[in-house]
């Protein structure tokens, strides 16, 4: 299972957009939250730069505003021409088929897979397994029976589930892709938890976007080269203009990895 | 110019919006549908798709839009399919033993081999082996692929990437073509070659 004899994929950066009753925000640590606009037009802006991929993440809590949600992937769809996905409050097929048919690429499914893993399953045999992205976020224990621990409901709530097991079963269940942020690292600006990183990946035959924690163009690098992540997810420092996505891919490309350029 | 009528064939599955909508941004009067008289008015036809190759071929029997797409293919209007929508062509899949494809091509769609991480979920760079105008301007472009299984490496095999060794990127010839990759995903070079599409069937359309 060891990726090691893998021939490399080109990685990919993907800018993450929280979005809250159809609006950017930010998110430190899920929560302190700053409007940053409209995500089409965020979105549409990434797309230009050369990101490879956007995501976004639907924090919207109500279920009676999930229809902006679906609005939302109807406009991305006629203005952006990069893969998108999208997660967050996703916990039928009936939801996924609603959103894929809106025009999104992927979904993502996090609290109601960790609650009922066989929705992975589901919505891989019904879409198939290249849009089923099993995002998982997980803190270290510390010292406990494992040393990564599944939380759920935004990072909030533990659930006792080791991520790495957890990792395996979600890929054997059909996951195309997995979404892995760092709880202790999300906001911070540290860099990724390349340990969790490279813990997982080395466990799973499926890409693996690493996600929470970067604060610069180095940890982009490391999340590749020592993480060994297929794609590195970030937000705020694409957000807030303090670097664009044609920058990060030129930095990476410079430290060897391979890599679309961004004006290609 | 004209806007070509170009039907997206709705079988009913997936994400089929994008690559309605990216037609329609290259010029073209594109419309997701299941509509027999429509797809037989139309200039050009695309069979999109993403998931399986099972039920996706089911999906496609279930419509009767099996038949329409070999029609299509048949008469000599500009076709293309895009990912699962090329792997369809071929007469089966090593993904669905037992089910047929639709047989336009021959041979039988293969899983990737296992020195690759499956699927391929990337940015590949596309390297042309027989320019034909659906291609121009798309050598060396990079392109995204997501998917496990591929086509066999024949004659019609005609631009490639390399994963591993080199994969069939787009297939086909005169009027049918079909592309793994996601030219509704690809940025500037995906809409180039969706250009190209559009442009061939303006010209073919003998109502123009």
């Amino acid at each position: 299972m060891s990726s090691l004899s893998i021939v490399p994929s080109n990685a990919r950066v993907i800018p993450c957009l929280d979005v809250d009753a159809g609006r950017v925000v930010k998110g430190v640590n899920f929560v302190d939250l700053t409007d940053a606009g409209d995500p089409v037009e965020l979105a549409a802006r990434y797309d230009q730069q050369g990101a490879d991929e956007v995501v976004f993440l639907d924090i919207t809590a109500s279920s009676d505003r999930r229809e902006t949600t679906v609005e939302l992937v109807h406009r991305t769809a006629e203005e952006v021409f990069i893969p998108f996905t999208i997660g967050g409050g996703i916990r039928t097929v009936d939801d996924a088929r609603r959103l894929l048919r809106a025009g999104a690429d992927k979904v993502s499914v996090n609290t109601a897979a960790v609650n009922r893993p066989e929705l992975v399953a589901e919505i891989a045999d019904e879409f198939g397994s290249q849009c089923a992205v099993a995002s998982i976020d997980a803190r270290r224990t510390n010292g406990g029976a494992f040393p990564f621990e599944v939380f759920t409901h935004g990072g909030r709530t533990p659930t006792g589930i080791d991520a790495i097991e957890y990792a395996i079963r979600v890929t054997d269940l059909g996951a195309g892709e997995i979404l892995l942020t760092s709880m202790d690292r999300d906001g911070t600006r540290d860099g990724f938890d390349l340990e969790l990183t490279r813990a997982v990946v080395e466990v799973t035959n499926v890409p693996v976007i690493a996600s929470g924690g970067v604060g610069t163009l180095d940890h982009l690098v490391e999340g590749v080269l020592e993480g060994r992540a297929d794609a590195v997810l970030a937000a705020s420092i694409f957000h807030f203009g303090e670097h664009t996505v044609a920058e990060a891919k030129s930095h990476m490309a410079a430290a060897g990895i391979p890599i679309r350029p961004a004006d290609a | 110019m004209t806007r070509p009528l170009i039907a997206v064939l709705d079988y009913g599955i997936g994400n089929l919006r994008s690559a309605q909508k990216s037609l329609e941004r290259m010029g073209a009067d594109a419309r997701l549908t299941a509509d027999v008289g429509l797809i037989a008015d139309a200039a050009g036809v695309v069979l999109p798709g993403v998931g399986a190759f099972g039920p996706c071929m089911d999906a496609l029997r279930g419509t009767g839009l099996d038949e329409q797409a070999r029609i299509a293919a048949a008469d000599g209007r500009p076709f293309l399919g895009i990912c699962i929508g090329l792997q369809l062509l071929y007469e089966g899949s090593e993904e669905a033993p037992g089910t047929a494809g639709l047989g336009i091509l021959p041979g039988t769609v293969q899983l990737l081999p296992g020195n690759v991480k499956r699927p391929q979920m990337q940015w590949n760079r596309l390297e042309v082996r027989t320019p034909n105008p659906l291609l121009e301007g798309l050598d060396g472009a990079w392109v995204y692929f997501v998917h496990s299984y591929a086509a066999p490496m024949a004659d019609n095999v005609a631009a490639v990437c390399d994963y591993g060794g080199p994969v069939a990127g787009v297939v086909g010839d005169s009027n049918v073509w079909a592309t793994q990759f996601h030219p509704e995903k690809s940025a500037r070079p995906g809409l180039r070659l969706l250009e190209n599409f559009v442009n061939q069937a303006r010209a073919a359309d003998v109502r123009a």
